[in-house]
């Protein structure tokens, strides 16, 4: 895929997050938008996954903690071909496996998440176990910056670097905001990559809606021999359109038809401007 | 002579269940280079230093850090191992609750919870280190297997079984040695009821390190009263033996459960629930921790205190079958 039909796919990926979430009246559209360009250069440009056999040992591991923006993740997986897009049109509906955090009754979803703080140490598990078996595969997770302070992320971080697990990459969504305001208001994570580094990771600053910038630091790890991987990705909260950018109330806010129709207008602007 | 040592004469000592469990894994391990330790600096109490010596590759310290315990192996787990996740019951069903609920349960990822030093096993560290709630908590969720072995030779057919099994279990432990409760039933299957003992006029379901009471006090029963008492070791509490029970509930007769639980959720509200929704008429008495703050003291201070124990249940016993 050529880096014009990537940027393509994430206006793409962009328009669809807000469909669904539009159509179900539901869902987290904020941070969906702020973390979609790094799903899509992960399924795109960065793992290893067969949509036909998900679960062959071999292939790469993704786990989003960040549960909450499972519509940027679903319609990722959509375009992927892991299931038909139309399968989305019952998000959030009665007896729907396409519910508000990802779960492993839809086709390429590694693990059930949605509460905060439980993807880093399942992939801890993960990446030993590749390791004792020698295996070459990668293991990746999207970390939530508002879900830092969960102290089992704490526990998965001295444990990640105690076993040298290089071939560990968490990714930060660090749009910088949660569900009560700033993370720096509700709980200050400050110098987070001092914090990392002392605790035995080797950090990377990325823009995270730089999508060779996020190629470049996925694929060329790990970072340092011997040590996990860090990616703080630099991101807006509602990245894509303008009225939601840094805007708290589109954590989970859901647009109406008129707010829809001008969203969709942006992005398709945005998506002429790529020639 | 003493009612305890009129009933113990005729039981074998065996070991700790604990230990039992420890040397079962290592002997599993021998030939499963898949089965993984997964410790949170609980080798030592749950007696797998030697395994951790003969085995290094095959255990996995996370330090005191329960959550990140059942979190790492549920990633095992899911990446085709065997991981038992060994910590003190009553740590890694409280602090780790949430991560047994979604990242093992929830996500059907198959670990081992193996609880140990469990119920008032450090009786007199105070309720900190108690478990008495793990049977509530754990039944109350979804795709959980929940054993209580009583001794050791139940022990060791769990731990074989749960190796390979390919859904989550959670087995508890305690950490005093216990006495061989059966020469003749040697069955054991997840799910079904061991009938240690046959009788006629009463039974006594209990389950784990609270099965030996039961015992001796049926032994008390049946030579100082004439009593003969059926008894059970409910190994499983999830699931159930419906089997056994709707054959007690047919007999009719008088049933006590004993448990080193709380009173509230536990192996006696599991057996009433089913059994009165399904009509039984027996008479139904419930013995365990009571809903108060917990007495301090040894376990056998404790069982004595809250009548867990062969002269509390041989009191209870006789006191059912005269109304």
């Amino acid at each position: 895929m050529s880096d014009k039909e990537l940027e393509k796919k994430s206006v793409f990926l962009r328009k669809n997050i807000l469909k669904y979430i539009y159509k179900a009246k539901a869902g987290h559209t904020g941070g969906s938008l702020s973390c979609v360009d790094i799903l899509n250069v992960l399924y795109n440009k960065v793992l290893n996954v067969d949509t036909e056999n998900f679960r062959i040992p071999d292939r790469d591991r993704y786990i989003q903690s960040k549960g909450h923006c499972v519509e940027a993740l679903f319609v990722t997986l959509a375009d992927r071909g892991f299931f038909p897009e139309s399968d989305l049109e019952t998000l959030c509906q009665y007896q729907s496996h396409y519910i508000g955090h990802p779960t492993k009754k839809v086709n390429g979803v590694e693990q059930n998440t949605g509460a905060l703080g439980h993807g880093l140490p399942i992939c801890v598990g993960e990446a030993i176990a590749a390791k004792l078996d020698k295996k070459q595969h990668r293991v990746f997770t999207l970390l939530g910056d508002g879900e830092l302070p969960e102290g089992s992320n704490w526990e998965a971080f001295l444990s990640a670097s105690h076993y040298k697990l290089d071939n560990l990459y968490a990714i930060l969504d660090n749009n910088k905001q949660q569900i009560t305001g700033s993370n720096q208001e509700v709980m200050n994570t400050d110098s987070l990559r001092d914090k990392l580094e002392a605790f035995g990771w080797s950090v990377k600053e990325v823009d995270g809606h730089n999508l060779n910038a996020l190629v470049s630091a996925l694929n060329n790890g790990p970072f340092q021999t011997g040590k996990p991987n860090f990616i703080i990705a630099h991101t807006v909260k509602g990245k894509g359109v303008s009225y939601m950018e840094g805007v708290l109330k589109w954590h989970h806010g859901v647009p109406s038809t008129e707010q829809y129709e001008l969203a969709l207008s942006e992005l398709d602007a945005a998506e002429a401007l790529i020639s | 002579m003493e009612l305890d040592k009129i009933a113990k004469k005729n039981l074998k000592m065996g070991r700790a269940n604990q230990e039992v469990f420890a040397e079962t894994i290592e002997n599993l391990a021998a030939a499963d280079p898949s089965i993984i330790a997964v410790t949170s600096d609980s080798r030592g109490s749950g007696k797998l230093v030697p395994f951790g010596q003969k085995y290094p590759n095959q255990i996995v310290e996370v330090g005191i850090a329960e959550q990140n315990l059942v979190g790492v192996a549920a990633g095992l787990a899911s990446a085709g191992k065997k991981p038992f996740a060994v910590s003190p019951a009553c740590f890694l069903t409280a602090r780790a609750l949430e991560q047994i609920k979604n990242d093992v349960a929830y996500s059907d990822n198959p670990v081992k919870l193996v609880g140990i030093s469990a119920g008032v096993s450090y009786g007199a560290l105070g309720t900190t280190h108690h478990s008495l709630h793990d049977f509530a908590v754990l039944r109350a969720i979804n795709n959980i297997t929940i054993v209580v072995p009583a001794d050791n030779f139940e022990t060791e057919q769990a731990v074989r079984l749960a190796a390979n099994l390919k859904q989550p279990i959670y087995l508890r432990f305690g950490k005093k040695s216990v006495p061989f409760l059966s020469e003749e039933n040697q069955t054991f299957e997840f799910g079904k009821g061991r009938v240690i003992r046959e009788g006629a006029d009463l039974t006594i379901i209990a389950n784990g390190e609270t099965v030996q009471h039961a015992w001796q006090a049926a032994e008390v029963l049946e030579q100082q009263h004439g009593i003969t008492t059926k008894v059970i070791s409910m190994h499983t509490i999830k699931p159930l033996d419906t089997e056994l029970l709707d054959d007690l509930a047919k007999a009719a007769k008088p049933i006590i459960t004993v448990e080193e639980h709380m009173v509230n959720g536990g192996l006696g509200e599991a057996c009433a629930s089913y059994l009165f929704q399904q009509g039984a008429r027996n008479p139904f008495h419930i013995m365990g921790v009571p809903d108060e703050y917990t007495v301090t003291g040894s376990q056998n201070d404790i069982f004595k205190h809250y009548g867990i124990s062969c002269d509390g249940i041989v009191a209870k016993a006789t006191l059912v079958l005269k109304n």
